[in-house]
């Protein structure tokens, strides 16, 4: 490497890794009868950074150890910027991961296990110690590395494998459910700090996960993964917004499903049209999706806004959470919603009375149908 | 070739290159995916060459030998003649006698000395625990002909125990404590008390307290505790280890061949006999290989008895 | 003591009411220590005949061993092969535990099995086997022949041991190092090993141990000028007793209080550190 070539660092005086995109294309990985991952593909682009998002056992974790090399697939490619790295050992992709359980090493103190992959690529002392120090400082661990392992608390540890992760400029960062073990606080802090570094980095990053609000605070995008098939890969705003179909709106937030039937092209509630601005995702049935949030009172005959679509309704109950009501309202056609209105002073109404008769709007942009 | 080619491609050949291609297209990488597993799979087995090697040199292919060797006569050619000559002889069956003897009081003995001291470790306090495992441990890994030594020294006509005995007055002439019956027991049962107290102690300490504390809660009284609720629960670790301590006492050469001073013969000192005196290799082999089908039924047992009696129990 | 007595064990039996059964205990367990360290002051005494105690003190058996030839080279050739095959079991059955590690279940309670072999088929058969084979191959009398069979001896004890270590330690340590750029070797030797150095050095103390003490397969296989220990001490203790014996039994003695204080050290030391 030439003194001409700063190569990891930049005008800010940061790590910086050149970003690649990653195509994956029809992985298949069975075990036995077991189909782990079902003919997926994905394309990410270069400093994306990307969650897998799926309950257990739907196959993001294998996701993951295929990108890694731990596990190897029946079938597919697996392309880092234009080179097909599908049967690379692990050693030879270049990429840093973070691990669940942290997994430091213990006969290493701090410095010894972010300097690790440093040592492995035979970076001149001088030069480790630096890029040492320097991963530290940027997971706010500067002057931890003569630290043991067993000195350092839980948050600790995920920012000193976090920093070993980085430290040799990978091109792609993966990460299996990373913050699973610490406590919510300290999750969501390092939730703020993970997303930091990568902006400062723009690394590639692939981020496992099975908890939906860490998905939509971190990533750029989210593949939403279920028994082995991606069910929705899309932005956290519009995976929100408009899911395609019931697996996905029912995992990422709190969703009602009402029977809706499509005639002739148009949507219908029972025999309401239902007015929406959205397309209507492919599917043989549909369920109108309600977010319990979109729905508002509205007073019979007083025009609000958009709220065209009017669910004549009865509450059932009323629950005060603090922040918000939770309101159970059973519709004409016998179906149960559930409703949150927020708890604020001049928020327009009221909160009803359990057994009242209301009118329940829905804006035509929120009204969505997904896919059975 | 050139005369016999049809102008257009053969159909079929175009068709399965295509079926190629689009398999190619469909699942990227198979072929290569499966080598590299196949690669991965060798590279980490090669490993264990070494062991396997040595399993191979020092223990296979001796035993096997020996066990061909047990099915050819003294003519050299294929026979039964070593197998029916066991029948055949009431030597033989003396000392299948005396070594099925051996080993059963052995592990009699070791079970009524073992079980209690496994027992009592359990009940410790945490800083005598390992001290109460170093003196079963320190035998273990003391030279079994040390061991051996010391009882000669104890038990001989002049030894520790007859010299106290006639000081005190209590015998006049000298007690034959050994090389004989008696002193082969006391010697085989020192060497095998550590291989039952061991992974029985390992057994008793895995059991779930809870079980005990709560019979003591319903009014068990101890007695009823132990033999309704602790006892049956330490039955998987006292049989493994006394079919453990019983197997190792079937082939035992080093004491019994001391201790019984020529008088005790047990199975492997026939056979010692046999090479070293006799060089009668037949002989040998089909007594070893009799020694190995009762090793292996036995062990066999004890695995049986581990998966299917205990097994739902055990763990 | 006394307080201890008063109190209860953990299944609140109170220990006054079961004082026999621990009167019982420490019987055997001075049954099983005692006896052999009969033969430290035997070492010691002055007489060529078996007496106990001894009538007076000299140390006029460690001379005649020291000054011995034959014991001097059995001593040699014992501490030898005993070094050897802690060079050769060591890394044999610290890599098949490896691999077992890796294997799948099936595969690898395959190759638990074959190598616990050595411990489960009885030895007098092994040492007439390996008699005739090793005559075939010339390996008779020789440093080699011993060494091989030993390190076999020792595997299913090697393998154990550091199988446990294993056990304790965290595999997908290995993987990380793996994804930081270390080859499966490099990420063995460099996470891996150091976290089991505990297990391996009890192994190769085990090893040196079982070498040492082996006495059958070194009565069939072993002779002349390479005689070992054990089969020099097995031939006098059958035949007439040479009080030599009570000195180089002393020396084994203190070789094996020195083994298992270290073991149990190591292994004490690993219990204490899994606690962190």
């Amino acid at each position: 490497m030439s003194k001409d070539e700063p190569k990891f660092t930049n005008s800010e005086g940061g790590l910086r890794a050149p970003a690649l995109p990653i195509d994956l294309r029809n992985v298949t990985k069975t075990y036995g009868k077991l189909t782990a991952l079902d003919n997926v593909s994905l394309e990410i682009g270069a400093g994306e950074f990307l969650s897998l998002l799926g309950p257990s056992g739907s196959g993001k974790t294998t996701l993951l150890m295929v990108i890694a090399g731990f596990i190897r697939p029946d079938h597919g490619a697996l392309v880092v910027g234009g080179r097909d790295m599908v049967v690379q050992p692990p050693h030879k992709r270049d990429l840093g991961m973070v691990f669940q359980n942290y997994a430091l090493f213990p006969n290493m103190s701090v410095a010894g296990n972010v300097g690790y992959p440093l040592r492995l690529r035979r970076v001149p002392a001088r030069e480790a110690a630096e890029r040492t120090e320097k991963a530290l400082e940027m997971v706010r661990l500067g002057g931890y590395g003569e630290r043991s392992i067993d000195a350092l608390s839980g948050g600790q540890r995920q920012r000193v494998a976090l920093a070993r992760a980085i430290v040799f400029e990978p091109r792609i960062l993966l990460m299996d459910e990373p913050l699973s073990a610490l406590d919510k606080q300290l999750r969501e802090q390092m939730q703020i700090e993970i997303r930091r570094i990568h902006d400062e980095l723009g690394i590639t990053t692939i981020y496992v996960t099975h908890d939906q609000r860490e998905a939509l605070t971190m990533s750029d995008r989210i593949a939403v993964i279920d028994h082995g098939r991606f069910m929705q890969v899309d932005t956290p705003r519009a995976l929100y917004d408009q899911p395609l179909n019931r697996f996905v709106a029912s995992f990422i937030g709190e969703s009602n499903f009402l029977p809706a039937t499509l005639s002739s092209g148009k949507p219908y509630f029972g025999d309401m049209p239902l007015r929406m601005t959205r397309p209507v995702p492919e599917g043989a049935s549909h369920q109108l999706m309600v977010r319990p949030e979109k729905l508002r009172i509205v007073q019979d005959g007083a025009p609000e806004g958009d709220f065209h679509n009017r669910f004549p309704a009865t509450t059932r109950q009323v629950v005060f959470q603090g922040d918000s009501a939770l309101v159970y309202a059973i519709l004409a056609d016998g179906s149960e919603v559930s409703m949150r209105l927020p708890s604020r002073a001049g928020s327009g109404t009221a909160l009803p009375e359990p057994g009242q008769s209301v009118t329940l709007g829905l804006h035509e942009d929120d009204t969505v149908l997904v896919a059975e | 070739m050139a005369q016999t080619a049809p102008p257009s491609p053969n159909p079929h050949s175009a068709e399965a290159f295509a079926q190629g291609a689009a398999s190619e297209q469909e699942r990227p990488n198979r072929d290569r995916l499966k080598r590299a597993a196949l690669r991965e799979g060798v590279s980490v087995s090669v490993l264990s060459v070494p062991a396997l090697l040595l399993v191979f040199f020092g223990l296979i292919l001796p035993c096997g030998w020996l066990l061909l060797l047990s099915f050819v006569g003294a003519d050299g050619s294929l026979s039964w003649e070593n197998y029916q000559r066991m029948i055949d002889s009431p030597s033989y069956y003396r000392i299948f006698v005396t070594t099925f003897q051996i080993s059963l009081l052995t592990t009699l003995i070791c079970v009524a000395l073992g079980y209690p001291l496994a027992y009592v470790i359990t009940l410790l306090p945490k800083s005598l625990v390992a001290l109460a495992l170093l003196a079963v441990l320190l035998p273990f890994w003391t030279s079994m002909l040390v061991r051996t030594y010391a009882w000669l020294v104890i038990l001989q006509n002049n030894g520790v125990i007859n010299s106290m005995l006639i000081r005190n007055g209590i015998i006049d002439a000298p007690i034959a404590l050994v090389h004989n019956f008696t002193g082969t027991l006391i010697g085989t049962a020192h060497i095998m008390l550590p291989f039952l107290v061991l992974p029985l102690y390992n057994a008793m300490r895995s059991i779930d307290r809870g079980l005990i504390l709560a019979a003591a809660n319903l009014g068990a009284s101890p007695t009823v505790r132990f033999w309704t609720v602790y006892f049956p629960l330490t039955l998987p670790g006292l049989i493994a280890g006394a079919l453990l301590v019983f197997v190792l006492s079937l082939g035992f050469y080093i004491t019994p061949a001391i201790l019984g001073g020529g008088r005790v013969i047990m199975a492997a000192m026939r056979i010692q006999s046999s090479v070293a005196l006799y060089a009668n290799w037949g002989a040998a082999s089909a007594i070893a290989a009799v020694l190995l089908l009762a090793t292996i039924v036995f062990l066999l047992i004890s695995l049986w008895l581990s998966r299917h009696v205990f097994g739902s129990r055990g763990r | 003591m006394l307080r201890w007595l008063q109190g209860s064990a953990w299944d609140q039996v109170p220990h006054l009411r079961r004082l026999w059964l621990y009167l019982v205990a420490f019987l055997v367990m001075f049954v099983l220590v005692v006896p052999s360290l009969v033969v430290i002051p035997m070492s010691f005494s002055a007489s060529r005949y078996l007496e106990f105690p001894p009538s007076g003190y000299s140390l006029d058996w460690y001379r005649a061993l020291f000054g011995s030839s034959t014991w001097m080279s059995a001593i040699r050739t014992s501490l030898t092969v005993a070094a050897l095959t802690v060079l050769v079991a060591t890394p044999a059955g610290t890599l098949a535990a490896y691999v077992i590690i890796l294997a799948r279940p099936r595969a690898a309670t395959l190759m638990q099995g074959a190598l616990l072999g050595p411990i489960l088929v009885p030895i007098i058969m092994i040492g007439v086997g390996l008699f005739y084979v090793y005559a075939r191959m010339g390996l008779l009398n020789s440093v080699t022949g011993l060494v091989l069979a030993h390190s076999m001896l020792a595997l299913p004890l090697v393998m154990v041991t550091v199988l446990a270590g294993f056990r304790t330690c965290d595999m997908n340590q290995e993987m990380v190092a793996r994804s930081l750029g270390a080859s499966r070797p490099v990420a063995f030797l460099t996470v891996t090993v150091p976290q089991i150095k505990r297990s391996i050095l009890t192994a190769m103390l085990l090893s040196f141990l079982v070498s040492l003490d082996e006495v059958i397969i070194a009565l069939f296989i072993s002779g002349g000028d390479r005689s070992t220990i054990t089969r020099l001490m097995f031939n006098s203790l059958r035949d007439e007793i040479d009080p030599v014996i009570a000195a180089i039994s002393t020396l084994l003695i203190l070789i094996s209080i020195i083994s298992v204080l270290i073991i149990h050290l190591l292994s004490t030391a690993r219990s204490a550190r899994e606690k962190t």
